[in-house]
């Protein structure tokens, strides 16, 4: 069994997974990637299932390197790879050697990126997943994120066979409206508060982390107070506290809370907001209900059918050719020029 | 237009939905997301359910049910099961009041106009029912508080409170588990840990549940703080349940 040491990450690297599933009644939040989409791509490049656990990275990057043997890994999500200081291109498995840096750069649009290795990480399960729950101190590694210094066990699967894999590189549309299904509580709101929420381009505040994204722009009024008796909150859920600005709840959000929640994000949108830096618009469109699941069914149906739509790279690399039919040929000059 | 029958239900976005039996805290409501909570079991596309205070939250998988037919599946369980369910675990937990472990205890008092001894008493005194398990893992949200030393929560909630923390906010009483924000008065602190990973159970308490708290001596919270660390209960259970 061979392991990742970690030479260097940013402070918000850490293990995911697709989440953690029944301890929402016991006070213990889902967690999980905030990208689920481009966890699933990561995974599907190194033949892994879809939610297995993977090293998301926040906005910063890392450097890595492999003890012994070799591992073949896969990064998805706006950030870049390389390996020994060469750009590798988006969207494709590569299989390192001990010793080799490996490097994902910080992004440079969006937020979350994540490093999935074949086999997965040989990381114990805590409450049924890895994720990492940060304030709980439960999952990623012995409770916490990734730090210089750590070395992160591979789970021993077969030495890594058959051709790189490659997908096309996600989308991750800027001013893409995110979509809401109004409720559960937009009776504590009038026609002209909601109007208000579906009619602002708000911004995403600096208080925004795992947890909620604080959002910037006009007040909504509250039409009968602002407390409730707790009840249950939902990764999407978008609260409106006392001073009327909303906040949308993230995968690592409190189980229960006391503030009206005028929409609730879809689930295959939240991985828009989740990329949303400070600073950057965030506007709401309402869907039905119907309309919504139609979306979920729909984006369930794309992760499931991401093994199929992975193409085998000759070689091990693409070429020059196969780069710049991939629309990289930027990546490709960089690669051959070398760093700079 | 009167509004259906029984309680509404209310979509969470595409994959999660909630029951709502009323808005109040009102044991016979808890009762009523409790028996419901027993009765979806096993229902097709559940994931997992989170009983609050009045209402049921349900997590779904939208690929295997739809709302509209999760919504008639869950009406047609109200319809037919009895809301009976006797009363859960009874537990004596050990508070520290006042001093360093309840920094709010004297100004709770004069806030009524009572010594911090009668407030401790009055805290003590009745037996608290476990409404839900929320916000921050293991975080016991109590009712059945003495209405008498109810108080609104501060203006300017604490970033930090210690763990093991036992408040008031408003009618609600608290038992925390971890280190948390929160605006609630600190009447003292509790050596036992409701959340332990690693520990067996890892979750001391749920909903349903009931409470009593027995004043400590400040110095003796310090020794039983250290059982707690080494994985001790250092809570009591005077009853498995009610018959």
């Amino acid at each position: 069994m061979t392991a990742f040491t970690v030479e260097s990450c940013g402070p918000m690297t850490s293990l995911q997974d697709a989440g953690r599933f029944g301890q929402q009644r016991f006070g213990v939040s889902r967690s999980g990637a905030m990208d689920r989409l481009a966890l699933a791509q990561a995974n599907t490049l190194v033949g892994n299932p879809a939610g297995a656990g993977a090293i998301e990275f926040a906005l910063l990057g890392g450097t890595f390197r492999l003890a012994a043997g070799a591992a073949r890994v896969a990064l998805a999500g706006p950030a870049r790879l390389s390996r020994g200081g060469t750009l590798l291109p988006h969207g494709t498995s590569v299989t390192v050697e001990a010793g080799e840096p490996v490097t994902v750069s910080a992004a440079p649009a969006g937020i979350f990126s994540y490093l999935a290795a074949a086999g997965g990480f040989a990381v114990a399960p805590d409450l049924g997943s890895v994720s990492l729950q940060g304030r709980a101190g439960i999952g990623g590694l012995r409770g916490r994120g990734l730090q210089a210094g750590d070395g992160l066990p591979l789970a021993s699967g077969p030495a890594p066979v058959g051709p790189e894999l490659s997908l096309p590189t996600l989308s991750l549309d800027p001013l893409a409206p995110i979509r809401v299904v109004l409720g559960p509580q937009d009776d504590f709101f009038d026609a002209d508060a909601i109007a208000v929420f579906l009619r602002t381009a708000y911004t995403v505040s600096p208080e925004a982390d795992r947890m909620g994204y604080r959002l910037a722009g006009p007040p909504i009024p509250h039409l009968r107070g602002f407390n409730i008796v707790s009840d249950g909150i939902v990764p999407g859920s978008v609260q409106v506290p006392g001073a009327g600005i909303p906040i949308v709840m993230m995968a690592d959000c409190q189980t229960t809370g006391g503030y009206p929640k005028i929409a609730t994000v879809i689930s295959p949108d939240l991985r828009l907001v989740a990329n949303r830096r400070a600073g950057e618009a965030v506007r709401f469109v309402a869907v039905t209900v119907v309309e919504a699941q139609a979306a979920a069914r729909e984006r369930a149906a794309a992760i499931a059918a991401l093994p199929s739509s992975a193409t085998p790279v000759r070689g091990g690399l693409p070429g020059v050719e196969e780069l710049l039919a991939l629309n990289l040929a930027g990546a490709a000059v960089n690669a051959l020029a070398g760093p700079c | 237009m009167a509004p259906p029958p029984g309680p509404r239900i209310l979509a969470c976005g595409d994959a999660a939905l909630a029951v709502e039996f009323g808005e109040t805290i009102d044991p016979a409501l808890n009762a009523q997301v409790l028996a419901l909570d027993g009765a979806l079991a096993g229902c097709p596309g559940l994931i997992e359910t989170v009983p609050t205070y009045r209402s049921l939250l349900v997590h779904y998988d939208p690929v295997e049910i739809g709302f509209a037919e999760l919504s008639g599946r869950i009406r047609s369980l109200l319809g037919a099961a009895a809301p009976h369910r006797s009363p859960g675990r009874l537990w004596r937990i050990p508070v520290a009041y006042g001093g360093p472990h309840g920094i709010d205890l004297d100004e709770t008092a004069q806030a009524h106009g009572i010594g911090p001894d009668e407030l401790i008493a009055r805290h003590a005194a009745p037996t608290y029912r476990v409404y839900m398990i929320g916000f921050l893992p293991g975080f016991a949200y109590l009712g059945g508080l003495d209405p008498s030393i109810a108080l609104p929560r501060r203006t300017v909630p604490r970033l930090k409170t210690p763990p093991g923390t036992i408040s008031i906010g408003g009618v609600q009483a608290l038992v925390a588990s971890i280190e948390a924000p929160s605006g609630w008065h600190l009447l003292g602190r509790t050596p036992v840990r409701t959340f332990m990973p690693g520990r067996d159970p890892v979750f001391l308490l749920g909903p349903g549940d009931r409470v009593r708290f027995d004043p400590i001596p400040a110095d003796a919270f310090e020794a039983l703080e250290a059982q707690a660390a080494g994985g001790a209960i250092v809570a009591e259970l005077l009853e498995v349940s009610a018959t």
